[in-house]
């Protein structure tokens, strides 16, 4: 499988997300963010960092770049886009995902391990996480806190697009296991149609053993059975 | 001409800084506080002769894509 990965000035998780696709078997590129096509791809990610230095709001101007208005189309025809970090606050402010994300509620920078409850195991960025699995991955932002309205929230739930939710190391929801403030314990979310994801841990960061934890590699294993399962589909 | 954009937090919105801001006015004696909501502040030079309807219009649908969020902020515009 051929992955995109977005660069934008001030990208920082790009390389690290190339790694962990092509340590797990598949191919990865970068792509520049002048770039207004994609070229051959069958999944996109967009990565963490810092684009465009957060100016204005995180990802606020990252979403009017054009390899964006690509991603766009690509999500349009039913690519599957992960976001993950500032790629998730970028998917937002593209209006690819609902909600925004805000400062988180200490005011603190946060760089540690979390634990993520998988709220849904269908959807193609988690359909191969084992069930039960409590995964732990790091996390590391200043705006990471998820908000949506009661409406979105009411939405979000009905349709099953909460994707991760913080807990503690036993599987349970608390307070005192949200790093941010996000709303109902949210770490990540799916669009309607199921093929635009995002989330403010990276799983590219822990799909080793030699670097704490791979528990990261389920959220790619997922998206790799997905393609599997589409290539599979429309040969048949 | 200048343009005076005035971006604040949604009500429903966690406003930590704005929070913060005000235990520290509370701390420092400054009673009768009751809410400190911290937003941005924008101001665009705009060329003389500008017609200021059309530039409200342009302005307004600047700032709901690009200078505020709608998700999370509300704002206000002002020409002068």
């Amino acid at each position: 499988m051929n992955f995109s990965v977005l660069q934008f000035p001030a990208s920082n998780c790009d390389q690290d997300a190339v790694h962990a696709v092509r340590l797990l078997g598949h191919s990865a590129r970068l792509v520049w963010h002048k770039d207004a096509s994609l070229g051959d791809t069958d999944a996109v990610i967009v990565p963490g960092g810092f684009s465009y230095g957060d100016y204005l709001r995180c990802g606020a101007i990252a979403r009017f770049s054009p390899v964006m208005q690509a991603v766009k189309q690509f999500a349009d025809n039913g690519g599957l886009v992960l976001g993950i970090c500032n790629g998730f606050q970028v998917l937002t402010e593209a209006g690819l995902l609902p909600g925004a994300l805000i400062r988180n509620r200490d005011l603190q920078f946060h760089c540690e391990n979390v634990f993520l409850k998988t709220a849904t195991h269908d959807s193609p960025f988690t359909s191969r996480i084992p069930a039960e699995k409590i995964l732990r991955v790091p996390i590391a932002h200043g705006e990471g806190c998820y908000f949506a309205d009661t409406e979105t929230l009411a939405k979000l739930k009905a349709n099953h697009q909460i994707l991760w939710q913080y807990c503690d190391q036993g599987g349970n929801l608390t307070d005192a296991a949200n790093p941010n403030g996000a709303v109902q314990n949210i770490a990540g979310i799916c669009n309607e149609k199921r093929n635009v994801a995002g989330l403010m841990p990276h799983p590219e960061r822990a799909c080793e053993s030699l670097l704490g934890s791979d528990d990261g590699k389920w959220i790619f294993e997922s998206i790799f059975a997905a393609l599997k399962n589409k290539t599979v589909a429309a040969r048949a | 001409m200048k343009a005076k954009i005035i971006i604040t937090p949604k009500k429903a919105v966690l406003d930590p800084q704005g929070k913060t801001v005000q235990t520290a006015l509370e701390h420092m004696g400054y009673s009768g506080v009751t809410g400190v909501h911290i937003g941005k502040y924008i101001e665009i030079d705009l060329a003389p002769g500008t017609d200021k309807a059309a530039a409200h219009k342009a302005l307004n649908e600047a700032a709901h894509k690009l200078l505020s969020n709608p998700v999370i902020e509300d704002y206000k515009l002002e020409i002068e």
